[in-house]
């Protein structure tokens, strides 16, 4: 029906579109929307739900748009945008803007951050790098995805942006790890990062960065300091029990107990207000969107579609992981975003990229085919 | 061939891939099971414990500090009231500038202390403790002046407008409307301490700021406290407060009506003081109640409440007649001849003595095969007496000798039944138990044994022997009652609200002396042949509208080496204490006093059993020593007196009794 309806070329641009997708998003962003319309308060003061809402509009225009590249396309892109990235990462570190204590922005006009665009170029570089190549990789091969990962991580790392330098290192690492790692190098490198990470600990890190680690190994230990947030949180999740205490009505929140309640610690919000059966329900749709992504990879066009499809959603699911781990008190406090449900119009915008590059990463079937 | 290689190569890639998907899916899964589990862990398992957290967090009690209850005489005098106070209060998110243009300036509290220092005066003090508090709390009231006069009440009201978030508050603040009277039974409210806190029920006191320190006011502290009520508010991370969940109103303290009757204690404190320092107790003996508890020199509570300044106290405690300490609790004194009554009463009871029975008195006592002599106030001696005529002239011999044929550990069973040696257990705070020695206790102090000398000095009330003035009254009771034990109260009634009746307190009975009425009645006739002439206290007791029972005594402080004693001619800390018991009506007793006077400028039938009278008078006629109209009547009673002993006294009485007039 609706085939007759809309013009062929506007029906050819939502063919492209995942609709299970999307609409599995569109779903998750409501929730976000809901939780956000209680956690900034929005009936006194709707500003940010309605910059949220033209964020998720941008991110979805860009998302369909990006749905429509295939993968030939992007391959020839990835080269040329890692490259700029980490000449802008380079700029940043001569010539960047300061904001508490860290380097991260350019000025072009306004603050801009390049290690966004190496969220996206990192994974699209190693993919790319793969695709040229028999798989499994050679070791050769392995070592040389493994500086392209590098460069840009330890670039991030001097800006200081621990977190983000990890969430970038680890969308390559899944490119690696799909292309066909030896589960022997796998496993040697769990290894190594294990002995690493008490190192680490001791030399690689600044003071801010180590107390995280302690509190989260102790939380109690420092309830008014670096403590605070985790232990808030975990006031918020607990006390909100099986049912939660309602859309509204989360006390830790609402009162202002809860620090970055809108951005990073939404999740705790959510779990206030909705409980357990909540938190099933919002897992069990990440679960899905995740699945989805895999579902789209595993069905890519080339060997690049495949690994850049598979690494995005799986960076998802780490992103979603790390923050998640972090404010339930799992894991040390890194500045990650729900993905999709935190305020912020830079992760909506370049999550909503990514899934569009991953509906573009579907093999592609002949419009007239279906016509027929 | 290289085109099947290829085929093979990329169906190889896409199972590679497969696999590799796969496994990241089911890791995946884990992955957010676990964070699930989490959750689970959370919200299931820890719940309560983060429910409760939540709770103590958003949920806040502002307590309300109940009203205190005032304390009144027996007849409705106030003896301890509240009365509002005036404070002002800042409240540092409030405050805004002098232009009143809406805008607030967190940061200018100086300009605002400075501003309302030029209306309202504050002290250097106020200021410093004001600055302390308020970088503390942003939007809690933190009071800067306490104390406002009406006048500077007027003065800030009128000016309000200027002062955005400064409050003028009131509170009920502790006053004593009669000052220096019976300060040592009121006792005084201060602020609660670090030592009041370990023992206090915190969540009751929360808010309150003051708590009895001494007298009724900290003995009966649960009943005038009440009950803390709360305001339970909802409040956010920084202390704002957002609504109120619930609230529960204050009970007020009760009010205390005491068995004291104000003007006779003022009668009791005012004879004191022309005697300098000494205590006076007065019960009922039916009851118990305390009707007049008297120390002297007393302190005025006022200065107490607001924490008294360093040179008040240092003043007080500097003091060589130590104005705090409780002489009529506290004060122990060797009893003297006041207990010749109730000794006599445990010869009867015991069976060594009978009401014939008589001693022969050659004016001293020798315990056989000894040279030592105890010797009788009187020289020549009073030659045969019996035990009524030994307590009439306070005969020495004749209780050395029973206390030596009694044994000591018979003597103080017998002493104990009369409230010797332990707290009477009336109901205020640090009571002494004076002592009622034994061989036991000798050894332990002392490490030495007991000789029956050490018997026969406790025969007369001397020796180790020492008492309260509390438990001379009560011992007087005691006799008044012919044995029935009344434990002694303060507390006569109580009342929850004003506009309900008194309740009384009941009054609680001890192990009663048992004896038969005959010997009762003997010594009982001793005692009031005390008061009449050829007694020893006949000047107190003459023109008495009724007849009083008494026993008279005098405490050594000073040992004279075989001189004889003047009280005008050694130094007057060195004088002996005159001391008394009685209770009168004799027929019919409805008070029961006991007298220490120390350093006395006579003895006790010349300087304390005459306070006794007028205090008696006061009670049972309301003949009052408190004010100018009152007081002459009885003195001019008092002056009819030394004439009619005049004859039967020794010289020198005469002259004591003048001194006492003087």
């Amino acid at each position: 029906m609706i085939n007759h309806i809309l013009p062929y070329w506007l029906l050819r641009i939502f063919h492209r579109v995942d609709g299970v997708l999307l609409a599995a998003l569109s779903l998750l962003v409501f929730m976000g929307g809901v939780t956000l319309y209680s956690a900034t308060d929005a009936y006194n003061d709707p500003t940010q739900l309605y910059r949220q809402g033209v964020h998720f509009l941008i991110g979805l225009s860009l998302m369909v748009i990006f749905s429509q590249i295939r993968s030939k396309t992007l391959r020839q892109w990835a080269i040329w945008l890692y490259g700029a990235g980490v000449f802008l990462l380079i700029l940043v570190l001569l010539v960047g803007v300061s904001k508490k204590g860290a380097q991260r922005w350019l000025y072009i006009g306004v603050d801009i951050q390049p290690a966004e665009i190496m969220k996206l170029a990192v994974p699209m570089m190693i993919a790319y790098y793969f695709s040229e190549k028999p798989l499994p990789p050679r070791f050769i091969d392995v070592v040389i995805a493994l500086v392209l990962v590098f460069v840009p991580m330890l670039l991030i790392m001097k800006q200081p942006d621990l977190g983000t330098s990890l969430l970038i290192a680890t969308s390559g690492f899944f490119v690696i790890y799909l292309a066909g790692l030896s589960w022997w190098l796998i496993g040697g490198a769990v290894v190594l990062v294990s002995i690493a990470a008490p190192l680490m600990y001791f030399f690689g890190m600044h003071d801010y960065q180590r107390k995280r680690i302690d509190v989260l190994l102790n939380p109690e230990s420092d309830t008014l300091g670096t403590g605070y947030h985790i232990y808030q949180s975990k006031i918020a999740i607990g006390s909100g029990g099986v049912y939660g205490k309602g859309w509204m009505h989360g006390d830790q929140s609402h009162l202002d107990f809860l620090p970055e309640r809108h951005t990073d610690f939404i999740f705790a919000v959510f779990g206030e207000e909705f409980g357990l059966m909540g938190n099933l329900v919002l897992m069990g749709l990440y679960l899905f969107i995740i699945w989805r992504g895999l579902y789209i990879a595993i069905k890519g066009e080339d060997t690049f579609a495949r690994l850049l499809a598979g690494s995005l959603s799986m960076t998802f699911f780490f992103y979603l992981f790390v923050n998640t781990g972090m404010v339930s008190g799992l894991l040390p406090v890194v500045g990650v975003p729900l993905p999709l449900i935190s305020y912020g119009g830079t992760s909506v915008v370049t999550l909503m990229v990514a899934f569009g590059i991953i509906m573009g990463m579907k093999r592609r079937k002949r419009v007239y085919q279906q016509e027929n | 061939m290289g085109e099947r290689l290829s085929i093979k190569t990329e169906r190889d890639e896409q199972n590679l891939f497969n696999v590799r998907i796969i496994v990241a899916a089911v890791l995946i899964l884990f992955a957010l099971v676990g964070i699930t589990v989490r959750a689970y862990h959370l919200q299931v398992i820890e719940h309560d414990k983060y429910a409760e957290l939540s709770r103590e967090h958003y949920q806040k009690r502002i307590p309300i500090p109940p009203n205190r209850g005032q304390i009144y005489d027996r007849n409705g005098t106030l003896l301890a009231g509240s009365h509002i106070q005036y404070v002002l209060e800042i409240v540092r998110d409030s405050i805004g500038d002098e232009n009143n243009d809406g805008k607030t300036n967190i940061k200018d509290v100086e300009g605002v202390v400075g501003r309302l220092g030029k209306l309202i005066p504050l002290t250097e003090k106020d200021v410093r403790i004001f600055t302390q508090d308020v970088k503390k709390f942003k939007y809690q009231p933190i009071p800067i002046r306490e104390n406002l006069t009406e006048e500077e009440v007027a003065k800030f009201s009128v000016n309000r407008p200027r002062f955005p978030g400064v409050n003028l508050e009131m509170r009920m603040e502790r006053y004593y409307p009669l000052h220096e009277v019976a300060s040592h039974v009121i006792g005084y409210v201060g602020r609660i301490d670090e030592g009041d806190l370990e023992h206090l029920n915190k969540d009751e006191y929360l808010g309150t700021s003051h708590i009895g320190k001494t007298g009724v006011e900290a003995s009966h502290e649960g009943r005038l406290h009440g009950q803390a009520g709360y305001h339970l508010v909802e409040v956010d991370a920084y202390g704002k407060q957002q609504s109120v969940i619930d609230e529960k109103a204050p009970v007020g303290g009760q009010d205390l009506f005491l068995g004291l009757d104000i003007k006779t204690q003022i009668t009791a404190e005012t004879l004191l003081k022309e005697e300098g320092k000494g205590a006076i107790v007065a019960l009922d003996p039916r009851t118990g109640e305390v009707l007049a508890l008297a120390s002297v020199p007393t302190f005025d509570p006022n200065l107490f409440i607001d924490g008294i300044s360093r040179k008040d106290y240092t003043d007080l405690n500097t003091d060589p007649d130590r104005p705090l300490y409780n002489r009529a609790l506290q004060g122990v004194y060797p009893p003297g001849s006041t207990i010749k009554p109730m000794a006599g009463m445990s010869g009867l009871i015991s069976g060594i003595m009978s009401p014939g029975s008589r001693v022969n008195d050659p004016g001293f006592f020798r315990l056989s095969g000894q040279k030592h002599v105890f010797r009788c106030w009187n020289k020549r001696g009073h030659g045969s007496v019996d035990l009524k005529l030994a307590i009439t002239q306070s005969c020495d011999t004749y209780f050395y000798t029973l206390a030596n044929r009694m044994g000591i550990d018979k003597f103080s069973g017998y002493m104990k039944s009369f409230g010797f040696g332990k707290p009477t257990g009336v109901d205020m705070p640090s009571e002494a138990s004076g002592l009622m020695p034994s061989p036991e206790w000798k050894e332990k102090r002392y490490k030495s044994a007991w000789y029956p000398g050490d018997t026969v000095s406790v025969g007369i009330g001397q020796g180790y022997w020492l008492a309260t003035p509390m438990q001379l009254a009560h011992a007087a009771s005691i006799m008044a009652n012919r044995g029935v034990r009344v434990k002694p109260h303060i507390l006569r009634s109580t009342r929850i609200a004003a506009n309900r009746e008194p309740e009384l307190i009941k009054p609680e009975y001890l192990d009663a002396v048992n004896a038969n009425d005959k010997d009762w009645s003997v010594v009982l006739a001793g005692m009031e042949a005390v008061m009449m002439p050829g007694g020893t206290a006949r000047g107190a007791g003459a023109g008495a509208a009724y007849r009083i029972a008494g026993k008279t005594g005098t405490a050594q402080v000073f040992g004279l080496a075989g001189g004889s004693y003047n009280a005008g001619r050694i130094a007057k800390r060195l004088r002996d204490h005159a001391l008394f018991v009685g209770f009168a009506p004799a027929d019919d007793p409805k008070i029961a006093v006991g007298v220490v006077v120390e350093n006395a400028s006579g003895s006790g039938g010349h300087t304390a059993a005459p306070m006794a009278r007028k205090v008696m008078d006061a009670y049972l006629l309301k003949k009052y020593l408190d004010d100018a109209p009152v007081e002459p009547e009885v003195e001019k009673q008092g002056a009819d007196k030394p004439p009619a002993n005049a004859a039967a006294s020794p010289a020198a009485d005469a002259g004591v009794q003048d001194d006492l007039h003087d």
